[in-house]
């Protein structure tokens, strides 16, 4: 097994500015993604993308190359298309590229892995059709491409908005963006917007991507309280009620494009048994974490999304912070002489995370969008429904590892990624006790399927 | 006369001693450090197996397969138990030969349960399995049932007959009352006329705290489990002279194990799984079913679970108080006796004579041997 300084996983903002700077200070990096290309989710393809048009994808996007570029650097060990299935408490690195599996013995890890889409379980959210905004996007910027038949975008949140925009101006027809921010929102965060102005240029930025919808004449179908994807085999039709109006409104369509926020992917910090907390703002869990970032599990930070969501700039930020972490902990550079850097870093972070407070309370999606009605489905692997999660909750189930073992919901192969956050919710509510107390599945490796061919190859590696 | 009996583990073998206590009017209470079936009762691999037991488990095993036949009665659930028989596979003349020796030794000691099967004969019961394998040892109506399930079917029945249950309660000191015991969970006190020890891997304290050390070790045996794959596998397969379960249930799962073990954390009191034995698991696989080569393996996890140095449980009166009863140290294959463990120790509480032979399974073989101090 070969050892390695420092094990970085993702190359998103976060593990590419915690790389450049663990590398700056001599440190050689061994960065995992699992993806072919750097960037993470934010500035996927930016290297090949056929959408070579800067406005369509916008500035921020293209921001992303001088980040990526640092990555071409003969002291990083920069490994696309490479998957973590295994990481233990003592730093042995499980690692799955092609048909080999291989174990890396790390000193200090850096998970830097990002966020995962909010789960948006409504009726019909399983039909071919029906996708993440997060896949829509996707689709747009490896491949460029989209359906020609108009979409409807159903949801809140930044990604939503700058998804409808990014479609607009690549000539994609949009039918509706259905806007599911519950209206008190506006009210509740207006307290929280002078704080928000300390990041202005983000705020505008929002404020512009709203005004280029409203101009394009897209139709922005605000306060929507109820929605069903409907059809026989694939999504035929979209229907939806707004505010108080029982009447239900509907539109043909072959594509619907979900979303209500990104939440932090904690599958592998769960898996290290790291300390989560619920954070009641942004309704997720995050990895408890000091001020370097660093876990309660030795040698282990987490910087970015993965850590609560903070967006693109700010995880750079961050994983320049826990790259200076990484250098500190193996005596490369001491705390003292990082101090300067270190202060200039933690404020600029403060700047562009003062908006966080506002854009939460803002796109908190509703109680009833993350608790949804007895016959929707919630685990879409095993086919668990919310209705059989509180019969679970009535018969004595007060956690998800119970439900788990009783109707298999989260065992599927996508390990809870898409039920987690609504079971714990479901399960918190229905017992009448928060979701803190409530807790999250207990996760195990592989963290994203291995075959059995593929771990034979790692028995060379395991003996040693 | 009904006693005050309290059960300090609720798992699988404390929650049947509660059913059958219970049955009988006594007032139980069964106290679990975290919650029914949280370790090696609530995720083994769930072999409802004769095929192969330590001798002095065979009388045992044959007991309790019978009460597996009627489990909905006595549980209120069937468990999800399946018949559908166990096999051993040699992979080569010796393991043949092992094999052959081991009916011999069955047969010797008045048993005809197990038996050895043709090259042909293990074809046609397992096409699938790779030609190589000369033949096997089976053993039909051995099969599998749902761990969690099962052993919160007892749990429930348990509760239906009046046991209480203190789950997240974890014993902290024992004290001599009387001819009882008054036994320390944190804050909360037990009065208990009879103590039964069920504490799994956690039982040595208890015995320690008797002055009764014995000597055993907590280890986690690993399992692994395939993503839905076609039906291609009826009964439970083994290996011979290399650790492997295997058996595929019926939503087409494949849940692989049969003793490669993990690593206990025992501060955070939780299991890790270690790549090398799953590697070595999954060659042992490969080598059997060739085709399982490009199935995905979505889940690995390990189960906390008292192991004896042989091999075999520790299950009969306590050797320095006469009020109190153990039923643990399961050795990683105790999840097929949990009916007939349940009535063995209600019949000792009870001041009466067993029917079955569990003088090998007493905890004095400890004292004075090689294992002692």
């Amino acid at each position: 097994m070969t050892t390695h300084d420092l094990v970085i996983l993702g190359s998103g903002p976060a593990g590419m500015a915690a790389a450049a700077t663990a590398v700056a200070h001599g440190i050689t990096a061994l960065v995992v993604d699992e993806q072919p290309a750097p960037g993470g989710q934010i500035y996927r393809s930016i290297e090949s993308t056929p959408l070579k048009e800067r406005r369509i994808l916008g500035d921020d996007y293209w921001h992303g190359k001088e980040l990526v570029d640092g990555l071409d650097d003969p002291r990083i060990d920069y490994r696309p298309g490479t998957t973590l299935w295994q990481l233990t408490r003592r730093l042995e690195v499980g690692l799955l590229q092609g048909e080999q599996a291989s174990m890396v013995q790390a000193r200090h890890v850096i998970l830097a892995h990002g966020a995962l889409e909010r789960p948006f379980p409504i009726p019909g959210w399983t039909l071919p059709g029906v996708m993440t905004a997060g896949s829509g996007q996707i689709l747009l910027k490896s491949a460029g491409l989209a359906p020609s038949a108009p979409v409807v975008l159903a949801g809140c949140g930044p990604l939503l908005l700058l998804l409808a925009v990014q479609y607009l101006r690549a000539g994609i027809p949009i039918a509706a963006l259905l806007d599911t921010t519950p209206a008190g929102q506006y009210r509740d965060a207006l307290p929280l917007l002078p704080g928000a102005l300390r990041n202005a240029r983000t705020l505008l930025k929002g404020l512009g991507l709203l005004a280029e919808l409203r101009r394009a004449g897209v139709r922005h179908v605000r306060h929507v309280t109820a929605l069903e994807a409907e059809g026989e085999d694939r999504l035929e039709r979209v229907r939806w009620q707004c505010g108080n109006d029982p009447e239900w409104h509907c539109l043909t369509t072959p594509l619907l494009l979900l979303h209500q926020g990104v939440v932090p992917n904690t599958q592998v910090t769960r898996a290290l048994d790291c300390a989560h907390d619920w954070d009641e703002r942004q309704l997720a869990w995050q990895p408890r974490r000091d001020a370097w970032l660093a876990t309660d599990v030795e040698g282990i930070a987490v910087a970015g999304d993965a850590g609560g969501i903070v967006g693109a700039k700010a995880s750079a930020m961050q994983g320049r912070l826990a790259g200076l972490g990484a250098a500190i902990a193996l005596g490369r550079v001491s705390e003292d002489k990082t101090r300067e850097e270190v202060k200039r870093l933690r404020r600029d972070l403060a700047r562009e995370t003062a908006i966080r407070p506002f854009l939460d309370v803002l796109y908190r999606p509703a109680a009833h969008w993350r608790l949804p009605g007895d016959d929707t489905l919630v685990c879409r692997c095993e086919e668990v429904t919310a209705g059989e999660v509180r019969r679970m909750a009535k018969q004595g189930c007060r956690g998800p590892n119970q439900t788990k073992s009783f109707t298999r919901c989260g065992m599927g192969p996508c390990q809870g990624r898409m039920c987690g956050l609504t079971v714990s919710e479901l399960l918190a509510d229905a017992n009448g006790q928060s979701v803190a107390e409530t807790g999250y599945y207990r996760l195990r490796p592989p963290f994203k399927p291995i075959t059995l061919g593929q771990l034979a190859t790692a028995a060379e590696d395991a003996s040693e | 006369m009904s006693a005050r009996i309290v059960i300090v583990g609720a798992g699988l073998h404390g929650c049947s001693a509660a059913v059958h206590l219970s049955a009988h009017g006594h007032r139980v209470t069964v106290i679990d450090k975290e919650y029914a079936g949280r370790h090696a009762s609530g995720v083994n691999a769930g072999g409802v197996r004769r095929l192969g037991r330590h001798p002095a488990e065979i009388p045992l095993a044959m007991a309790a397969w019978e009460r597996w036949q009627r489990m909905a009665e006595v549980v209120g659930d069937d468990c999800d138990f399946r018949p559908v028989g166990q096999i051993k596979v040699a992979e080569n003349g010796a393991d043949l030969e092992t094999l052959a020796e081991r009916e011999r030794q069955v047969r010797s000691l008045g048993f005809d349960h197990e038996y050895l099967i043709t090259r042909d004969e293990l074809r046609q019961r397992v096409p699938a399995l790779s030609p190589h394998c000369p033949g096997g040892l089976a053993c039909d109506g051995d099969g599998y049932a749902n761990p969690y399930r099962t052993v919160t079917a007892w749990r429930r029945q348990a509760q239906r007959q009046g046991v209480g249950f203190f789950e997240g309660v974890a014993v902290t000191g024992l004290e001599a009352h009387g001819s009882g015991w008054k036994i320390q969970a944190g804050r909360q006190r037990f009065s208990a006329d009879i103590l039964i020890n069920c504490a799994g891997a956690w039982a040595g304290t208890l015995c320690e705290w008797l002055g009764e050390p014995v000597p055993l070790a907590a280890e986690a045996p690993m399992l692994m489990i395939t993503e839905r794959l076609k039906p291609f596998l009826g009964p439970v397969i083994g290996a011979t002279s290399r650790p492997l379960s295997f058996k595929q249930f019926e939503n087409g799962t494949v849940l692989i194990g049969g003793g490669v073990r993990g690593e206990v954390d025992s501060r955070r009191q939780v299991a890790e799984t270690c790549l090398g034995g799953l590697a070595d698991n999954a060659d042992t696989v490969l080598s059997l079913f060739p085709f399982m080569h490009d199935a995905r393996i979505v889940r690995t996890w390990a189960g906390i679970e008292a192991v004896m140095p042989d091999q075999i449980p520790v299950l009969g009166p306590s050797s320095t108080s006469e009020s109190v009863i153990h039923s643990f140290g399961f050795s990683a294959h105790g999840f097929q006796l949990s009916p007939i463990t349940g009535e063995i120790v209600a019949d000792l509480a009870m001041g009466r004579e067993t029917s079955y032979p569990i003088q090998p399974f007493s905890i004095t073989r400890f004292k004075g041997s090689r294992y002692s101090g």
